[in-house]
């Protein structure tokens, strides 16, 4: 076991630290400055065309695809050190590189390699995804928007919904049945789209954050080619699979307990400050023993993976962990300022940091697998108890009530 | 090798290799019947698994090659712990080994090293480690203790397996410092008396000290034993991940074998998501531990807020294994035929000995404090 960087891990560290101390300050988003959405689309599109330029786009995709062909460490090394400056990163950039090229790469025809690896790369195609649906969220496989082959074409109908910045997106990646004859998990197949066919329209969700980065997205009578598809007709869920998995491997923000603690040590009481309560101290010392936990546990589900084993649901222990833990941190940081952190004044940017992510927690514990899912996922895979009854089981789709 | 070593924040081979045989070796020796037998005889330990445990050498693991040991790693050592946990096992390796020889081997001079760790390592000599004094706390910050022209006076209690130990470290005040001395316990200004424990299966003792003869350990100051009792937390830490991952495996076989409605037990949810929660709960403190472990020898100024995040974490799943596994169990869990409560109260004894988690939140929060100041 070593904690420490190797010598060639070292080595990369560095030359990642001089790349990013020549380039990263000139991307980086001030601090208190706000950004409009169209702005932030830019400057993120800006900032991964630099990666690209440097070297640095894509790091374990293999080289055949136009990436790095590095190894997962280097990833992390990177991410660690790209963390340091403020950047703009979304998910307009996250989802193509972490969803869209790893299915492309696994099930994507070579014409769709070269149509999307690269542009993605550059940061010149952005992604949302069109998988959950009003009935179908982690219940995924219940989607219901239907595609019906029209010669080389396919006509698409239905709604997707929480489809992240998609009104600022250049392409999606979609999941809709085509066979609604055979059982739910059967009758899937997996699409790219273009998000400025006609027949798409998107409406932002007003969420309870106040901000509207999720959206509904209706498809009526969209045609779009075959070529659009990607694996097999009815290997749609297989794709799915490809895409969630890359979803759960990392998770979290280092030293957010810290910071919470810090808090608490700004907090006067009577006595001294909010950190010398010992209920006070119990609550963030537990939650910060349980975030360094995280990043322990973390780097163990990476050397597995370096080692080409899957650590299968016990990366779901990964999100699970977080957005608890967020969501009862964030609510005792607002409890140690009491009153202050009922009403402030809008410079108050650390006060004002603790509302959104109490409010985004709640968001956190539902999307990308419900804990309620990821609990059932550890204890069947992990411990082997038994699957849920399922009515749904082998019963054609149509024939579901 | 040397591609397979790029990241690598797993047991080696030869340490997944010693937690195979100490595990093999305590199936052998210490199944819950036995420990069953050890309660109803009201044994201080298990004296036939110590032996056997002392002829594969395990005493010896992280005591020097110089002092008669194998100069392992604290990892290697949690590895272990974490086996004497997940059995339940009824020996005073952390007394002697994880705490009074670390603190010989620590604080001592050449000659104690020398005259004492060799006993140890072999296991021959068992010593305990005296430090509680009732409810002053585990780690007294005066200690009512007092060392003066070569003595020992005043009370300690609760002191584990001081009954079977012939040496104990006892933390005490020296010139009003805090410090470390070696006693003999067998002479007449010590007189041992048995307490009654809560954990059947774990022996103390009350040490009334009167002018007993005894030496310095010339290093014991604060912070070196500050640094023994972090040391001690990872083991406990082990110990504790050992002992709740038993907890989750056997609220799974009983579910797993038990039809209720007309499905197994463990088919519910309420029973899924209760298992579920406590194996993150104990994959997350082992990670912690292994991290600690590692800080230990490698990263000793990262050790203090380590052994501390080990420590809370590993207790919390600790509480949540042992307390849930008796749940689901239902009534038959109450039962002493049932080996629920060897945990149940194993956990109490691994809470409170080194001191409780408020204790620990604030050793760690000073630690965070610490490099954050540090930083700024």
């Amino acid at each position: 076991m070593d904690f420490n960087d190797t010598p060639e891990e070292a080595a990369f560290r560095a030359q990642v630290r001089a790349w990013l101390q020549k380039t990263a300050p000139a991307h980086a988003i001030a601090p208190g400055q706000s950004l409009s959405d169209a702005e932030q689309v830019s400057r993120g599109k800006a900032w991964q065309r630099a990666k690209y330029d440097g070297g640095y786009a894509g790091i374990t995709l293999p080289k055949s695809l136009g990436g790095r062909g590095g190894t997962i460490i280097e990833a992390v090394v990177f991410d660690e050190e790209e963390s340091r400056y403020n950047l703009p990163k979304g998910p307009y950039i996250g989802i193509g590189l972490g969803m869209a090229l790893p299915v492309m790469g696994k099930h994507g025809t070579e014409a769709q390699v070269s149509q999307f690896v690269d542009r993605t790369l550059k940061g010149e195609l952005t992604w949302c995804q069109l998988f959950s649906e009003p009935s179908a969220g982690s219940d995924l496989a219940a989607v219901r928007t239907r595609a019906v082959a029209d010669g080389d074409h396919w006509i698409i109908n239905g709604q997707k919904v929480w489809s992240s910045w998609a009104h600022h997106s250049d392409w999606g990646i979609l999941v809709v049945r085509t066979d609604p004859g055979v059982a739910k998990h059967k009758g899937l197949t997996f699409f790219v789209i273009d998000m400025k066919t006609p027949g798409i329209e998107v409406r932002p969700i007003r969420q309870i954050s106040g901000a509207s980065d999720f959206n509904e997205t209706f498809l009526t009578d969209v045609r779009i080619p075959d070529s659009w598809r990607v694996g097999a007709v009815g290997d749609g869920w297989a794709c799915c699979m490809t895409v969630l998995m890359g979803e759960r491997l990392s998770q979290g923000e280092e030293g957010k307990i810290a910071s919470l603690m810090a808090y608490a040590a700004e907090t006067p009481t009577a006595s001294g400050t909010a950190l010398d309560e010992s209920a006070t101290r119990l609550s963030l010392a537990t939650a910060y023993a349980e975030e360094q936990a995280q990043n322990y546990l973390q780097a163990r589900l990476r050397t597995m993976v370096s080692r080409g084993e899957n650590p299968g649901a016990l990366a779901a222990m990964m999100k699970l962990s977080y957005a608890s833990r967020l969501q009862k941190s964030s609510a005792i940081a607002m409890e140690i300022r009491g009153a202050g952190a009922l009403a402030t004044e809008t410079s108050d940017a650390q006060t004002i940091e603790l509302w959104d992510d109490y409010i985004w927690s709640s968001a956190l514990r539902i999307a990308g697998g419900a804990d309620e899912v990821l609990r059932n996922q550890i204890a069947e895979r992990v411990l082997g108890m038994p699957g849920e009854m399922r009515a749904d089981k082998g019963v054609p789709f149509n024939e579901l009530k | 090798m040397k591609g397979e070593d790029r990241v690598n924040f797993d047991l080696s081979e030869e340490q997944k290799l010693l937690a195979e045989q100490a595990r093999g070796l305590l199936a052998a020796h210490a199944p819950y019947d036995r420990l069953r037998e050890l309660v109803d005889s009201g044994a201080e330990w298990d004296e036939a698994l110590w032996k056997a445990l002392c002829d594969m050498g395990l005493p010896g693991a992280r005591i020097p090659e110089a002092y008669g040991g194998f100069g392992l790693t604290d990892l290697d050592l949690g590895v272990i712990s974490e086996e004497l946990g997940r059995a339940n096992a009824s020996v005073p390796f952390f007394s002697s080994i994880v705490c009074a020889a670390d603190a010989i081997a620590a604080a001592g001079s050449e000659a104690q090293k020398l005259n004492w760790l060799p006993g140890l390592a072999s296991g021959e000599v068992v010593a305990a480690f005296a430090s509680a004094e009732g409810k002053a706390g585990w780690l007294p910050q005066k200690p009512g203790v007092i060392f003066r022209n070569g003595r020992l006076t005043g009370a300690k209690l609760p002191v584990a397996d001081a009954g079977l130990a012939s040496l104990a470290v006892v933390q005490c005040r020296a010139e009003d410092n805090e410090a470390l001395a070696l006693v003999h316990l067998d002479q007449p200004g010590v007189v041992r008396t048995r307490l009654k424990s809560f954990d059947h299966l774990r022996a103390h003792y009350r040490i009334d000290l009167n002018e007993a003869t005894a030496e310095l350990l010339p290093a014991g100051g604060a912070s070196v034993i500050s640094a023994v009792m972090d040391r001690a937390a990872v083991q406990a830490a082990f110990e504790a991940v050992g002992a709740a991952e038993a907890c989750v495996m056997m609220g799974r076989d009983y579910t797993m074998g038990r039809q209720m409605f007309g499905r197994p037990l463990a088919s519910y949810q309420a029973i899924k998501h209760k298992l579920a929660d406590i194996l993150m709960a104990t994959e997350l403190a082992r990670s912690s531990a292994y991290f600690a472990a590692w800080a230990a020898n490698e990263a000793p100024d990262q050790l203090p807020v380590a052994a501390a995040s080990a420590r809370l974490t590993s207790l919390d799943a600790l509480a949540a294994a042992a307390r849930e596994n008796l749940q689901v169990h239902g009534g038959i869990g109450y039962t002493f035929e049932a080996n629920c409560h060897f945990y149940y109260r194993r956990e109490r004894t691994l809470a409170l000995t080194l001191g409780p988690k408020d204790y620990w939140a604030a050793r760690l929060v000073g630690g965070v404090r610490a490099q954050a100041n540090k930083a700024a």
